[in-house]
């Protein structure tokens, strides 16, 4: 069983490839199906975003199934042809193949680091996995994992903490100003893309009271609709600023708008309340020197792309502690998976119940020093045989299974049942010994009237 | 006892202030709850050296001086604890603590029994507990007006540094300031009014224009027109957060006002 990874992102491929290769939700089921009707493809989650294609899967043998997964993409996009396909894809398999799964869970592989949208996609792309039936123990355990590394790294860093884009900075800049955005007014001067988005931002961070001016009326009236807001004539809005916290202007204008004294006037009527200005008009449209004006904070485009820039850094330097959470989990889900393989298990297995029966059968030995060799030897046959019967079922049911879908699933349980995890079994195991010599001094008197046969006892003291 | 447990409260603070300030100063969250225990504990302490002081032999006694100051800087912590538990803003403690370690080093600085104070009346206790948390209520808003200074400075200089980004947003700051006038005006009022009745009381005349007595009427009258001037025409952000600073700088004035002259209009 190997887990693999084959697929594209935005690292490998362009846009025009991405596009014809997303596979719509409407028929992720039937391409699940499809993947995991390939002979020696066991398990399968298929992730399809607007920066990536991945094929997730576990596989018998890792380069049949490079091709299997290959061939599959390249039948779910009858438009690609393989060779169109091959050089933009990546294929990964075992640590690295969960190492990446980890990184793009967190983000770490994302287009902006941080972003928390992927996250939401691989949770879908699992539920559709789950709902078809096309996921085993190995990725549900792996892709569980992948969504609490996510999580662990969203909460131990703070990578996606800071604003990366000009438009959220506004929001960002915004709170240093004001502690509680509800009931604020918020004047759209213009309406720029940029200077639009911002302002949904900051719709959505609580901004009570929307005014929208451009220098089209019905523009403005259109936006004011769209934005649950009201439109201010363009020639008034100077006078309208004073209600305004938050004005956010974005002309094609070639001169400025507003000047100093017009803030300065705003302010003086707002009686010192604080008023925030973002100016993303390139040239300005608002006087620089504004600055000056006490309780008026001005920024213009170069202000906000400079924070980004900040923050993007600081994305930077908290993705690198991201990257050593994520080989921390890969190094304890690998110990897992290792666990996972038959023959080591079988091997854990057979050790751990002949030292059982070897502390078992010398404690036996010892107290009954008046045997001859022979009947020594009996005795230890008699463990022998017992303890092999018992085990014998679990090692075939094993064997059998090694290369059956559900073989994980019996490998943990048998695992699970002799506790082979456990490194504190040894003090359990101390404890049963114990336990049973106290047994046996116990039933001793009484085993010696019976003409004691050896069965009852030993089950009872393998116990 | 009581000493011991002062200088451990004292101890504890500085510590604090160290985590604090280096909490303030660097990327991670991670010092702010250690900052935050510690000076919790060191409250304990002081609290517990505040009643061992009430209830000790001494208990007859008028307060001294020195009792009031470590009762201002209790009540500092008391509210900075308060403001924290409210609004998680842990950079408070890097500039409250520090205001309280400099009172509770001025009042152990402080010989230890002298007896500035003849044993008058219960007024004196009212006047001296009063004034103090009305000085509190002032010392909130010295702090929330610097810290509205630096912030206010970083977002126009456009430093978006460590500081910055532990810094609480101006309109809080300006409503904290705002806040504690408002509670501590009127303490400070009552607090003037029961000083001169035992003033009074103790030697037939309320005012006596001593230097501590005239700080005082001025630092009551400075803040009767700052919050006036905030209610009506608009003293807030920028201008609020220097008037406080200034302000303050009348209270300390007070006190040493109060100090040199060792209350001796009273004595």
């Amino acid at each position: 069983m190997h887990l693999i990874v084959v697929g594209l992102s935005h690292k490998t491929a362009p846009v025009e490839i991405r596009e014809r290769l997303a596979v719509p939700e409407s028929r992720l089921g039937e391409a699940l199906a499809r993947l995991c009707s390939y002979p020696g493809v066991k398990e399968g989650i298929l992730l399809s975003t607007c920066n990536r294609v991945e094929v997730y899967s576990v596989v018998e043998d890792v380069d049949t199934g490079y091709g299997r997964i290959q061939e599959f993409l390249a039948d779910t996009h009858l438009s690609l042809s393989s060779e169109q396909l091959t050089p933009h894809l990546y294929w990964h398999t075992g640590d690295r193949a969960i190492a990446h799964l980890f990184r793009v869970a967190s983000s770490l592989d994302s287009m902006i680091i941080g972003e928390s949208q992927i996250l939401g996609q691989l949770k879908d792309a699992f539920e559709v996995a789950l709902a078809h039936k096309t996921t085993g123990v190995i990725m549900n355990k792996v892709v569980k994992k992948a969504i609490s590394v996510a999580k662990r790294v969203r909460t131990e860093t703070k990578i996606a903490e800071m604003a990366v884009s000009v438009s959220y900075a506004a929001v960002e800049l915004a709170k240093k100003i004001f502690s509680n955005l509800h009931e604020k007014t918020v004047l759209l001067v213009g309406a720029g893309e940029m200077a639009k988005l911002a302002a949904k931002h900051l719709i959505a961070n609580g901004v009570g009271h929307v005014r929208i001016t451009t220098r089209t009326p019905q523009h403005a009236v259109d936006l004011a609709e769209k934005f649950g807001g009201t439109a201010v004539p363009f020639d008034q809005f100077k006078d309208d600023m004073a209600s305004a916290d938050i004005v956010l202007v974005s002309t094609g204008a070639a001169h400025y708008l507003v000047g100093a004294e017009d803030v300065h006037r705003a302010v003086q009527e707002r009686m010192n309340r604080p008023m925030f200005l973002i100016d993303i008009s390139v040239p300005r449209n608002i006087d620089p020197a504004v600055r000056h004006v006490d309780n008026a904070f001005l920024f213009d485009i170069d202000d906000l792309k400079h924070r980004v820039e900040q923050n993007r850094a600081e994305r930077m330097h908290e993705a690198e502690k991201a990257e050593r959470m994520v080989i921390e989990e890969v190094t304890m889900i690998l110990d897992w998976m290792k666990s996972l393989e038959v023959t080591p298990t079988i091997v854990a297995l057979r050790n751990r119940v002949e030292d059982i029966k070897r502390a078992e059968v010398e404690k036996v030995l010892g107290r009954l020093g008046h045997l001859s060799a022979q009947d020594r030897e009996l005795v230890e046959g008699l463990a022998s045989s017992i303890v092999n019967k018992l085990i014998h079922r679990t090692m075939v049911t094993l064997k059998n299974e090694i290369n059956s879908s559900s073989g994980p699933a019996f490998v943990e349980a048998a695992r699970q049942f002799y506790a082979l995890d456990r490194p504190a079994a040894s003090t359990q195991q101390t404890e049963t010994y114990s336990e049973s010599s106290r047994y046996l001094a116990d039933s001793r008197p009484q085993s010696e009237a019976d003409e004691p046969t050896p069965e009852p006892s030993v089950p009872k003291r393998a116990r | 006892m009581a000493a011991v447990c002062f200088m451990i409260a004292l101890i504890l603070y500085i510590v604090a202030t160290v985590s604090f300030l280096s909490y303030s100063l660097r990327r991670s969250e991670a010092l702010s709850n250690v900052s935050l225990s510690i000076t919790a504990v060191g409250f304990a302490f002081h609290t517990i050296t505040l009643i061992m002081r009430m209830t000790g032999a001494s208990s007859s006694a008028p307060p001294s001086f020195s009792d009031a100051l470590s009762f201002f800087s209790w009540m500092i912590i008391l509210v900075l604890l308060i403001v924290e538990f409210r609004h998680r803003i842990h950079v408070l403690g890097s500039f409250m603590v520090p205001l309280a370690i400099v009172s509770l080093i001025s009042a152990a600085a402080l010989p230890e029994s002298e007896p500035t104070l003849q044993p008058v009346f219960k007024t004196l206790w009212f006047h001296v507990t009063l004034s103090m948390l009305g000085t509190v209520g002032f010392a909130v808003a010295f702090v929330a007006g610097v810290m509205y200074l630096i912030q206010d400075r970083l977002l126009k200089s456009k430093q978006f540094n460590v500081l910055y980004s532990k810094l609480p947003a101006l309109d809080f700051l300006d409503h904290l300031n705002q806040q504690s006038i408002v509670l501590g005006f009127p303490l400070l009022t009552l607090g003037i009014v029961t000083g001169a009745i035992s003033a009074e009381l103790a030697r037939g005349s309320y005012v006596s224009w001593n230097p501590e007595q005239t700080w005082a009427v001025v630092t009551w009258l400075f803040y009767f027109v700052v919050l006036l001037g905030r209610l009506t025409i608009g003293w807030r952000a920028k201008r609020a957060a220097y008037l406080t600073v200034v302000g303050f700088a009348c209270v300390i004035l007070t006190l040493v006002g109060v100090l040199l002259k060792g209350h001796s209009a009273l004595s």
